[in-house]
């Protein structure tokens, strides 16, 4: 999977250790954003046949498409099953995330 | 050798941007500045200025698409005069928080309503607070050597705040005086390219313009405060430097005229401080005691520069094209609030003119000196802000 992974963000204690002005390595992605999922999709790929709909229809943009298997990233994937929705091949079921 | 050639300022500057070598500049024109944009794209189009010259079709673009290209560590010139200096507020803020190096033209011009295209210096007076390094040119040359200067404090790594060279609207821009123009090679080694710490890189990742929230945002505004104080000392070192190289300094961040023994001292800024020096060189014929302090630079504010010069002098007066309404000239609060923490408060007096474009002539500022000296012989003044030919 080629997507920013979150990074370990430790904030600036003293003055020295702020940039000069606002622009420096990005603290916004700082953390899993995924803790509400109740249902986690999950793709078979013996059925799925590339076509991206899921890729285009996900609503957080956590479906990445980068290797030879379309993969979910589960760190920002809210479980909220429109992916599996619009899956023409009923390639996508969605688990019971304490089932998963 | 470098070369003299009879210019407006609107030339002189555009002449001077074309010496510091933007990489990018993004202007839209405005009276009483066109002539500093039309001359910089002439420079881009016939191949003597290798810049990249953005058509945007506001002064918000101007300034935001400035804002971009300082952002990947192009040095970037723009230039803009009163209304249009208001449409860039916005971008104003973002440039001085973000510390893009920024330098910006403004031609001094009275702002709407009523509606007027003359000079004044209410524009730039009015974005004192952008965090906005602020220089005032009194003449030519001055506008010239100070857009080169801009640079060299602007893209100081203490420093790296964008900064506005502030020139009086007509009185400067379209009035045609001898400059002299320094050589390129010179210039080049004056203010060789900087390589920005804040740039964006794509094999350094960064993000810009990030949120600060309460936990984090006073640091960056103190740090910001910090280094608009250290342009200061920059500006002063760059005055310096430049005499040595090209023979002209100014004196820093005020240039004093016969203050040392004054009894009523006119502080000013930009042109007007000429002809103000023409009427302290008369009234010392006669006798009296009076002198001149122009202000260069209004931000970083030159406190201790104005109390050292300033509090032993009896009677104090600004003399200013500008009006904060129901309250009194801004430059008057500035210099005012300075002169506080001195050991001695001279009698301050505000005294407001040239609102609009009106000229101020040597017998206004003489009248001025005469309210002045009567304060000092011990005849107490009316404290009233007093607008200047009022009714004329």
């Amino acid at each position: 999977m080629n997507r920013p992974q979150p990074v370990n963000f430790v904030p600036p204690k003293t003055l020295a250790e702020y940039p000069v002005g606002p622009c420096c390595p990005s603290a916004h992605i700082v953390g899993i954003n995924a803790g509400m999922r109740t249902f986690r999709p999950i793709i078979d790929h013996a059925t799925c046949v590339h076509c991206l709909r899921c890729f285009l229809v996900c609503p957080e943009g956590a479906i990445d498409k980068s290797e030879a298997d379309l993969e979910i990233d589960l760190n920002y994937c809210k479980g909220c099953g429109v992916c599996a929705h619009e899956c023409k091949v009923g390639a996508i079921t969605l688990v019971k995330e304490t089932e998963a | 050798m470098s070369e003299k050639m009879f210019i407006c300022s609107d030339e002189a500057v555009a002449l001077g941007a074309k010496l510091a070598r933007p990489q990018v500049i993004a202007a839209y024109p405005i009276t009483p500045q066109t002539i500093v944009v039309e001359r910089l794209s002439d420079y881009v189009e016939d191949g003597s200025l290798k810049a990249t010259y953005l058509h945007v079709e506001s002064e918000h673009s101007a300034i935001t698409a400035s804002l971009g290209a300082a952002s990947v560590g192009a040095r970037t010139f723009t230039a803009t005069s009163s209304q249009g200096l208001l449409y860039m507020t916005e971008g104003l803020y973002y440039a001085s928080g973000a510390r893009f190096p920024i330098v910006m033209m403004d031609a001094n011009r009275s702002l709407a309503l009523p509606w007027n295209i003359y000079g004044d210096q209410r524009d730039s007076l009015s974005q004192l607070a952008s965090g906005w390094i602020q220089l005032y040119a009194e003449d030519a040359q001055e506008a010239l050597d100070l857009t080169i200067q801009a640079y060299k404090v602007a893209e100081d790594p203490e420093v790296m705040l964008p900064v506005m060279v502030c020139l009086d609207g007509f009185v400067l821009t379209h009035t045609y005086e001898v400059v002299e123009i320094p050589e390129q090679d010179k210039v080049d080694a004056f203010i060789p390219y900087q390589n920005y710490a804040n740039k964006m890189d794509l094999d350094n990742p960064t993000s810009n313009c990030i949120t600060a929230g309460p936990d984090y945002n006073l640091e960056f505004h103190y740090q910001q405060h910090i280094a608009t104080l250290k342009a200061g000392e920059k500006l002063i070192a760059a005055d310096k430097e430049y005499g040595e190289l090209f023979g002209r300094t100014y004196g820093g961040l005020v240039e004093t005229y016969r203050t040392d023994d004054a009894d009523a001292v006119i502080v000013t800024l930009g042109s007007v401080a000429g002809t103000t020096r023409c009427v302290v060189d008369a009234l010392r014929a006669e006798g009296k005691k009076v002198g001149l302090l122009r202000i260069r630079c209004m931000r970083p504010f030159p406190e201790k520069e104005i109390i050292a010069a300033l509090q032993h002098v009896k009677a104090v007066g600004v003399l200013e094209k500008d009006i904060d309404h129901g309250c009194e000239g801004v430059v008057f609060t500035n210099v005012n609030s300075a002169l506080m923490r001195g050991t001695t408060k001279p009698a301050t007096f505000n005294f407001i003119a040239g609102l609009g474009g009106r000229s101020i002539l040597k017998g206004d500022i003489a009248q001025c000196f005469d309210k002045l000296l009567r304060q000092a012989a011990g005849e107490p003044q009316s404290p009233t802000v007093e607008f200047v030919k009022l009714g004329c």
